[in-house]
């Protein structure tokens, strides 16, 4: 899987998740872009993330995500 | 949405139910109307954010459309102890107490000696125990309080459920605590978190990082599992359960065709893996036929060869144990609907089981809100059929115990009524006896019951809790009967309420209803004619009788025009109000049931 792959995979997570089809995400995509991405919705967010791409967060990990861009390096390292 | 709506049924996708939680809110919004409101108070002490959203949708689905209340992080017993404004506005009908081992602030370490430990079990109990006396006092609410589920270590191995140190063990006696608690409480009800995360695999339940980073007391998968726990209580309490079962014989109820093969030579008993299997599975249904489900069969055979196949010796279920057996070569769609005619239900509180998925097809798309869970193997059939939780128990009255005699009652009452060309001879040949009385303790729980229940005969279709039934019946300003009714067949229990509200001296009738099971018995007369008896003791001279239609309640849309009321006013939606003069003399208008 490529680094476009996994911004589109990551896309329509998002769009699952915050119920909306507008949202598209690019590598400095933060919860402040985003209404609906509270500290309540994140972990559904994270749970959706590892299910789309059959992989697992660790604690550490998903505490040092700052945007959608290390998000999707996590990811791609974690597929490699 | 037909794959989103099967997961309330029972939750196999908690990933598909989180992520599209709020499309299914709006769809079950517009495509389940919600007959029934309440006030459900979150108090928890973990996070309860999507156990709410969640909990939401399964109880929409089942016709309740809740509001929420969910205390800051962690913060329940100062909501409850502390006189919360807030909570108090909010006025719940349930108050669910989440709390999990992760609240329990006194566990037992290995230097204690065996007093401090009973110290601590009686000092965390008691935590508890105020609390739930203090929501009874300030809400008269209904509770539901988990219990505690094991934790994810054991700090002494094998031996820490054993010994009074280990915190296994301090878990197993706090629970016993509480089970003993809720033996001797009405209103209050044990959420088994201990056996849902055990069914979900504990080590998989106790997802350590959604607690440290969210405060979830499990993972996040789990989330609608827990959920679905709590909403089979609510929908329980409120009258939401199935009634019973519609089944098929040949390869459901044992094994091969009768027709067939023979009874002889059905797999029934212990012979083989398979008639083990349909025996524990008979057994299954009969031990849920004594909890007051009541069990019926829709079969294509001939009758004469259906009742051969019960009556095989390891048959445990007997002719005896159904009430209507339908075994013909109709359509089991029409059997279903004649067999939910013949005991008064509606076709939605039945439930259809048949080895055959295109029997289950035809009853599902033929037969209105029928309800089919898919069943696969007969080694298969008791799991696939537990974990809806149909029946779940909330309150088991006597009346429960004894359904499915008055059930088998009605029917020999059927036949006799088939020998009587006049029926007043034949409501003459009942014998029947009424006791209409106050409201008394003992059947509180009954009444309750039944408001939550009844559908078809129901004036007001207005619902009550056990506690707010019990208010009422101390109050000055309400006059409350119950109707019990007994005939030569046998009891059938409490069958009719009423509730009117006194304002000056006018009598508003808030609350009629009557069982289906004692229609046309002249029981809402004897009702009248005693309602009317109490009102003039205290100088009441007119009465006010409300009629709200329902989809359900459409026979009772003359009741007060039979009764002898005037109609004074009627909007556009059909509600309308009925007005009686009590007269100086009254005749009493039933005249075949003996009235205490």
């Amino acid at each position: 899987m490529n680094k476009e792959e996994v911004y589109s995979d990551l896309n329509e997570v998002f769009k699952d998740v915050f119920d909306d089809e507008t949202i598209t995400v690019n590598e400095n995509t933060t919860a402040d872009d985003i209404e609906m991405w509270d500290s309540f919705e994140h972990i559904n967010l994270i749970s959706a993330v590892e299910k789309k791409f059959a992989i697992k967060f660790n604690m550490k990990e998903i505490v040092e995500l700052h945007n959608v861009g290390e998000m999707a390096d996590l990811i791609l390292s974690k597929l490699a | 949405m037909d794959d989103y709506i099967k997961q309330l049924e029972y939750p196999t996708d908690a990933n598909l139910i989180l992520t599209k939680k709020n499309k299914i809110k709006k769809f079950l919004t517009e495509n389940y109307p919600a007959k029934i409101k309440k006030n459900i108070a979150v108090l928890g002490g973990s996070t309860t954010h999507d156990i709410v959203k969640v909990l939401e949708l399964f109880l929409l689905y089942n016709g309740i459309q809740a509001e929420f209340y969910e205390c800051e992080y962690n913060q329940y017993y100062e909501d409850i102890m502390y006189n919360n404004e807030a909570l108090k506005a909010f006025k719940p009908d349930i108050i669910w107490l989440h709390t999990t081992y992760r609240n329990i602030e006194n566990l037992p370490e290995i230097t204690d000696s065996k007093e401090t430990v009973n110290e601590k079990l009686e000092a965390e109990y008691n935590k508890y125990f105020s609390m739930w006396q203090k929501c009874f006092e300030d809400y008269k609410c209904t509770i539901i309080q988990n219990n505690f589920e094991q934790p994810f270590f054991r700090i002494m191995g094998n031996k820490d459920i054993s010994d009074y140190h280990g915190i296994m063990n301090f878990i197993s006696r706090l629970n016993m605590k509480f089970y003993d608690f809720a033996q001797n409480s009405a209103n209050f009800y044990i959420n088994d978190i201990n056996y849902t995360a055990s069914s979900y695999g504990l080590k998989e339940w106790h997802d350590l990082s959604a607690w440290y980073l969210y405060k979830y007391c499990c993972k996040m998968g789990a989330v609608p599992y827990l959920a679905f726990s709590v909403s089979r209580i609510i929908k329980s309490i409120y009258g939401k359960n199935k009634k019973g079962f519609v089944l098929d014989l040949d390869n459901t109820l044992w094994g091969g065709i009768v027709g067939d093969d023979g009874v002889e030579n059905l797999e029934l008993g212990t012979e083989t893996a398979a008639a083990q299997a349909y025996t524990e599975f008979q057994s299954y249904l009969k031990k849920l036929s004594s909890l007051g489900v009541i069990l019926n069969i829709n079969s294509k055979n001939d009758e004469k060869n259906a009742i051969a196949g019960l009556n095989h010796p390891d048959s445990l279920l007997k002719p005896d144990d159904f009430i209507s057996i339908k075994a013909n070569w109709n359509p089991k769609s029409q059997n279903m609907e004649e067999i939910a005619q013949e005991l008064s239900l509606g076709t939605d509180s039945l439930v259809f089981v048949d080895d055959n998925p295109a029997e289950r097809e035809i009853v599902r798309t033929q037969v209105k809100n029928a309800c089919v869970p898919d069943i696969s193997q007969v080694e298969q059939y008791i799991k696939e059929i537990d974990k809806y939780g149909y029946f779940e128990i909330t309150a088991l009255s006597k009346d429960d115990l004894a359904k499915n005699d008055m059930y088998k009652a009605n029917m020999e009452r059927v036949k006799l009524k088939q020998t009587f060309s006049n029926y007043n001879d034949y409501l003459l040949s009942l014998d029947m006896k009424a006791v209409i009385k106050p409201f008394e303790a003992i059947y509180m729980q009954r009444i309750a019951q039944l408001t939550n229940k009844s559908n078809q005969f129901n004036l007001t279709t207005k619902r009550y809790s056990q506690s707010e039934i019990e208010q009422i019946a101390q109050d000055k300003n309400y006059i409350t009967l119950y109707g019990k009714l007994t005939d030569k067949f046998g009891d059938n229990g409490v069958v009719s309420v009423v509730i009117g509200k006194i304002i000056n001296d006018e009598l508003h009738i808030e609350l009629w209803l009557m069982s289906c099971r004692v229609l046309k018995r002249d029981m809402e007369f004897a009702m009248m004619d005693e309602l009317i008896l109490q009102a003039k003791k205290l100088h009441i001279s007119k009465i006010f009788g409300y009629y709200y239609p329902t989809a359900k309640n459409a026979m009772v849309k003359d009741f007060y025009e039979i009764q002898g009321y005037t109609k004074i006013k009627e909007d556009d939606i059909g509600n309308s109000t009925w007005e009686y003069k009590i007269p100086q003399i009254y005749e009493n208008k039933n005249k075949v049931i003996n009235v205490n």
